[in-house]
């Protein structure tokens, strides 16, 4: 919530919302439609591009089977090189440390980049509330900042807003005259430049998140585009990272992997402009205090579940947002998680427990995009059924959970699907049934909950006579070619 | 070859002339087939809706039905793919070792149409006639899970008097999703309507796809727009001869 926390709601209402309007529409399959393009020539460009999606996998699977080990051997590297390292169990920990840290220095602002994982956490509000004004520096994420709203992507957080709508937020936010801030895109960028090199300049604290931390060396990376995670990592004498316990990756070798999946992914670079890497601190050359906070806020629950742990794969790329067919229409808000889209569709339902968060595995068509592009290979709807599952077993423990119309429906079909009898007396009664409904060959009206398909769309009315009923008067032997027709 | 013919239960009930049409191809190029008795679902709904326990039962059901079939033959890559993707984990949550052993053991009998006649097979050319202009719908579980490739394209291509028009992203879901059209209607209404503006762009006659699922969606639309566009199961092309030309029958258009 770099402006503002999401609202958790059920995913079909907030969807339905969402599809009204108009801008967001437009913006949306503009900017998706762009970023898959540009990502299938940069990916289909690499001879090799499946064996590093292969490599990828296969370096996360083997870090997560050894994710203890790793996180005490990154703790290590990162104390031997002077960073200081902290264990945060949940969101109110790592908010506690973070605060302490900044009302500690003395600092009232704070700049913050790649501020996902802060933003899982509520960090600006927390800070908020002793007085801290949290700033965020990435050009987007000040954007919805300003706005006082969630991001709606994990890479481009404003790619619900068009130039107009921003140039009104800066003169609103700037204290600036309508004559003196046009809409064009580089007036626009110059102005934020101007905004934020005034508080990079004073910040005395920086928050960061983090792409990577390699455990052999105590080496934290930044992956950014627009120059701005460099300054927050350079300029104040003291940097906090935040980062969730996953993203720790053994070696050099690991980042030679994902250094050329994530760009490629993400922005359809071959390489992005700005790689930061530092390992503890560097007398007099940057930031003199380093604390690394290690977040887990549910990723160990993650990690325990066979099925699930390999959402822990994920790097952020945001590729499975740019190719999903029910992203590009309803945009990231929908999802009412920080994390949106496919991936947030398997990951907020793991990491909250709530009712709407349950929504979220059943806001796909299974159709597949998102694994294909994920380079990692995280097998999303294998996952979103696993959730399909989960979801329904929660709801059955719940008093009246099997009360429902749905699970009453689910279960008298099991009855009669288990039994060939009962299916073909079923299809019977429909064929009898359906006359009510059924005009000219199709029903353009259905009751109940099936009324939400008719609603746009015709049913075929049920032919006279079932294929099995067919084939049965066919009779045995009986060749098609000998029927005439 | 004997095969023996997997009907799913909505081409059973709602579509049976696609599962008509695949006998047809199927026995014209010298095929022996049966249908096993007692075939009701594949317990597609059910996996898909989160009753994971049901659909156990009737992937137990799915393989009592097909224990004694060397080949098996389906028209809908959704169907197929379930039983490839998804029974395995089923079967492995079920904590039953035997229906574990029996999807292990089924599994590489079990094959979509366009899969088994193009690659399997090896037959682009079914002696096939259709005189119209087509566009074809690469269903999303036919190329991302079964991974059927270009398999219902070279079959299309060996039929005679054909028209092809390539369908503006063909590849892209057109908002079915089995109990995602009625759950969130509205986001798969968007979905769809993308889907019949790229098909209405093609200038196409008829939409093909090897689904009868997605089929069902798309024509739902064009039905009820009058949009003058109709749908047809792969088999269905592949079933029309000079001999005997597929003429419009009945349901909708």
């Amino acid at each position: 919530m770099s402006g503002g926390a999401p609202t958790p709601r059920p995913f079909a209402k907030a969807a339905r919302e969402a599809l009204k309007d108009v801008q967001l529409r437009r913006n949306l399959a503009k900017a998706t439609g762009t970023i898959r393009e540009k990502r299938a020539a940069v990916t289909g460009e690499m001879p090799d591009w499946q064996a590093l999606r292969g490599a990828g996998q296969a370096i996360k699977t083997e870090v997560m089977a050894n994710l203890d080990a790793y996180l005490e051997q990154l703790e290590a590297s990162v104390q031997a090189r002077g960073g200081i390292v902290h264990w945060a169990r949940d969101a109110a920990e790592a908010n506690a440390l973070v605060r302490d840290i900044v009302v500690g220095e003395g600092a009232s602002e704070v700049v913050k980049v790649k501020s996902i994982t802060t933003d899982e956490i509520g960090l600006n509000d927390a800070l908020a509330r002793v007085g801290v004004t949290a700033i965020e520096t990435d050009l987007a994420e000040l954007i919805v900042q300003l706005a006082h709203e969630p991001s709606s992507h994990i890479l481009v957080p404003a790619i619900h807003k068009n130039r107009a709508q921003i140039r009104a937020l800066f003169l609103d936010a700037m204290g600036l005259e309508p004559g003196e801030l046009s809409d064009d895109p580089s007036e626009l960028t110059a102005a934020a430049r101007r905004f934020l090199r005034e508080r990079f300049f004073r910040a005395r604290v920086a928050v960061s998140g983090a792409n990577f931390a390699v455990a052999e060396t105590g080496s934290v990376c930044v992956v950014e585009s627009e120059g701005n995670g460099r300054m927050c990592t350079t300029l104040p004498q003291t940097l906090v990272t935040v980062m969730g316990i996953e993203k720790v990756v053994p070696d050099w070798r690991a980042m030679e992997v994902f250094l050329q999946l994530l760009p490629r992914s993400s922005t359809a670079e071959r390489m992005n402009p700005y790689t930061s890497i530092w390992s503890g601190v560097t007398p007099g050359d940057g930031p003199q205090t380093f604390h690394l906070i290690l977040l887990d806020n549910g990723r160990t629950r993650v990690l325990a579940d066979e099925t699930g742990r390999q959402t822990l794969h994920c790097i952020r790329c945001s590729a499975c947002l740019n190719v999903c067919p029910v992203y590009a229409r309803v945009g990231g808000h929908a999802y009412g998680s920080v994390y949106p889209g496919p991936i947030g569709s398997i990951l907020t339902p793991q990491l909250q427990d709530s009712k709407e968060a349950d929504t979220l595995p059943f806001a796909s068509t299974l159709c597949g995009a998102c694994y294909e592009a994920c380079p990692v290979k995280i097998d999303i709807p294998r996952v979103l059924l696993h959730l399909r599952g989960r979801a329904v077993q929660k709801r059955r423990a719940r008093p009246g959970g099997w009360a429902s119309g749905e699970d009453a429906v689910m279960r008298a079909a099991a009855y009669v699907l288990a039994e060939p009898r009962r299916y073909r007396l079923l299809q019977r009664l429909g064929r009898g049934g359906q006359g009510v409904l059924a005009r000219d060959g199709v029903i353009a009206w259905l009751p109940g909950t099936f009324g939400r398909w008719s609603h746009t769309r015709d049913l075929p009315a049920l032919p006279r006579q079932t294929f099995q009923e067919w084939w049965e008067q066919r009779g045995p032997g009986e060749r098609t070619a000998e029927e005439g027709a | 070859m004997r095969i023996s013919l997997f009907v799913p239960c909505f081409v059973d009930t709602l579509f049976p002339s696609a599962a008509k049409a695949m006998v047809e191809v199927l026995e014209r190029l010298g095929h022996d087939l049966d249908m096993p008795p007692g075939q009701t679902c594949c317990g597609q709904i059910h996996v898909n809706s989160g009753y994971r326990s049901e659909a156990a039962g009737l992937a137990r059901h799915f393989v009592d039905v097909f224990r004694g079939s060397d080949v098996v033959v389906a028209p809908s890559a959704s169907c197929v793919g379930l039983v490839h993707d998804v029974y395995p984990d089923l079967a492995r949550e079920s904590g039953d070792a035997a229906l574990v052993g029996d999807v292990t053991g089924l599994l590489p009998r079990v094959h979509e149409f366009s899969q088994f006649l193009a690659d399997e097979q090896g037959v682009d050319d079914v002696g096939a006639y259709f005189p119209h202009r087509v566009t074809l719908h690469t269903s999303c579980h036919s190329i991302r899970v079964l991974k059927v490739g270009d398999a219902p394209q070279r079959l299309l291509a060996g039929v005679k008097g054909i028209e092809v028009v390539p369908l503006p992203h063909a590849d892209e879901c057109c908002g079915f999703g089995g109990t995602f059209a009625v759950k969130n209607a509205e986001t798969s209404e968007a979905m769809l309507s993308s889907k019949i503006a790229n098909v209405l762009s093609t200038g196409a006659e008829i939409v093909v796809a090897a689904d009868n699922s997605c089929l069902m969606n798309i024509g739902g639309a064009l039905s009820r727009q009058r949009a003058g566009v109709r749908t047809l199961h792969l088999a269905e092309v592949l079933a029309s001869t000079e001999a005997r030309p597929w003429s419009r029958g009945s349901g909708p258009a």
